[in-house]
């Protein structure tokens, strides 16, 4: 599929020295530095209005960065790479409405990888692998506004899925979702095997996703740690807002060592 | 939500009509219509045969007759309409269950009723066995502008989730005290439809970051080609083509 191969050892994700100001001059972004190594899961910590969203949209080039570069798997963000970095990154956006347009569930996924090119048995084949994957299979011909929230939701991550990404980017993918949805999305998204970044204000989710999280704090990657030893510490918690539910204790979760 | 979404034109069913490909019934109905518009209003008879056409249609396609009926109830207007020509259209008078009416203007109602009438039925006959989804993609086949195709998807797919923006505002006004009586609540009501409008403006930015996210271009690819061989074709043609004989006809009688 991909025209340009990427070098075997270059990181999923290597953002470095990323500035940006909105129009407005209102600046969000100050100076991030961050590598994603292949086939790693991070989650991206931080209070509401630091920054994640932004950073999310500098991923795949919906936002040009005012000042350092981003690289999807060796290949920059540029335009002239646009739709080749497009088809590596997948971001699952916030609310499945915005991310389902099309008038059912099998166009939808089919969506991206026809966008590419695809057609005929191979784009079906696609769609199905990817609808399977999230267990959603026997909703294909069922327009996406007749499901679940949670449904929805794994629709949407079927969508990107599809187009077999480098990397996932999920923006919140456990709000709005009731606790047994919220654990089956955790089920399908431990057993993928692609890397994943993981924006989310749910603590304990993201303890248990992915081993190692970053918290980005004013504009700039504040804290990159084991996600277990990031929520044990205390004091830098609550200098960044982040707060566990009550109840939680970090130190009490036993977590797979990566 | 959900609600209302298989509109309520179409009906379910595996008829023959019902799997014919959308654009051959497309062009089937633009062809019936075309004929039966082109045809003297003096041949009453013509007019006849094309109601039959239809019922043979119908029938093959398993939609019953009330059915049928109960949705050209959206003609009514023209009805009206059609209703009034014999009093207003001048000319030679005549007398009608004892009222003088034009002759002319009985002439103009019977044309517009009875072109009207078989046009709205052919409509509803392709609605009820075609999904809003296939007309699309026939339109699509025939090669309408394909941002027009984009807009009625779009249409298609967010219509419910607008109405139900709609319905939780309303909820929400109410659920604060708020009963819209009369003109003086006009007001707020402006300001919703305003504030359901920006939200709408915004959802659109939002899907259309999930659209260029996802490789988007400015063209949705083609992904379910819809074909049809020549039998489909041929099958398809069977109504226009007698209900041009029958046209034919008219004007050589
Ligand atoms: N379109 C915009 N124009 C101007 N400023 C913006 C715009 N979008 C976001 N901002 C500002 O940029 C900063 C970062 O916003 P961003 O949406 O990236 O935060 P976030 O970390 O995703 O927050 P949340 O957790 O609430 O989603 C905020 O201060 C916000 O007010
Ligand atoms: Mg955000």
């Amino acid at each position: 599929m991909s025209t340009v191969q990427p070098a075997a050892a270059a990181p999923s994700l290597e953002v470095s020295g990323l500035a940006y100001a909105y129009p407005d001059g209102h600046q969000a972004l100050f100076g991030v530095d961050l590598t994603v190594e292949r086939g790693e899961r991070v989650a991206l910590l931080g209070p509401n209005g630091a920054g994640k969203t932004t950073l999310v949209l500098h991923l795949n080039g919906i936002l040009d960065a005012g000042a350092g570069t981003v690289r999807i798997a060796g290949l920059p963000v540029e335009k002239r790479n646009l739709a080749e970095i497009r088809r590596r990154v997948g971001i699952v956006f916030q609310d499945p409405d915005d991310q389902l347009f099309m008038p059912t569930v099998r166009e939808d996924v089919a969506f991206g990888p026809a966008s590419a090119g695809l057609r005929g048995a191979e784009l079906e084949e696609r769609v199905t692998a990817a609808l399977e994957r999230v267990g959603m299979e026997r909703f294909a011909a069922r327009p996406p506004h007749h499901l679940s929230f949670g449904q929805r939701r794994r629709v949407a991550v079927a969508t990107v899925l599809a187009m077999e990404p480098e990397i996932l980017v999920l923006d919140e993918p456990s709000s709005n979702l009731d606790p047994a949805s919220r654990r089956e999305l955790a089920d399908i998204l431990r057993d993928l095997d692609v890397t994943v970044l993981m924006v989310t204000h749910d603590l304990p989710y993201a303890l248990e996703l992915c081993p190692r999280a970053v918290i980005l704090g004013d504009g700039v990657i504040a804290a990159d740690n084991r996600t277990q030893d990031l929520l044990c510490d205390e004091e830098l918690m609550r200098r960044h807002r982040l707060e566990l539910p009550f109840g939680f204790d970090p130190r009490s979760v036993a977590v797979p060592r990566p | 939500m959900g609600a209302g979404h298989a509109h309520t034109l179409y009906r379910h069913g595996h008829s023959p009509v019902h799997r014919l490909p959308p654009h051959c019934k497309l062009v089937a109905v633009l062809g019936f219509v075309l004929v039966v518009v082109s045809t003297p209003r003096e041949a009453l008879w013509a007019f006849a045969l094309y109601a039959v056409l239809l019922a043979a249609v119908a029938a093959v396609a398993r939609v019953p007759a009330g059915f049928l009926l109960k949705r050209l109830v959206i003609e009514v207007p023209f009805v009206a309409f059609a209703l009034l020509m014999p009093f207003v259209v001048p000319g030679e008078q005549t007398e009608l269950l004892g009222l003088s009416v034009s002759v002319p203007g009985l002439w103009g109602a019977w044309n517009v009723l009875a072109k009207g009438t078989l046009g709205v039925a052919a409509s509803v006959l392709l609605a009820s066995t075609t999904e809003l989804r296939s007309l699309l993609l026939g339109l699509q086949r025939l090669r309408l502008p394909p941002l027009l195709v984009q807009i009625a998807s779009f249409m298609l797919r967010y219509g419910d989730v607008i109405t139900d923006e709609l319905r939780r505002m309303s909820i929400a006004r109410r659920s604060r005290g708020f009963e819209a009586r009369g003109v003086r609540h006009w007001g707020v009501l402006a300001k919703t439809a305003g504030a359901l409008f920006i939200r709408s403006y915004e959802r659109g930015e939002r899907v259309h970051l999930a659209m260029v996210s996802r490789g988007y271009t400015g063209t949705l690819p083609v992904i379910d080609e819809v074909t049809a061989s020549r039998t489909q074709w041929a099958y398809a043609s069977a109504l226009p083509v007698l209900a041009l004989g029958v046209c034919l006809l008219g004007w050589t009688v």
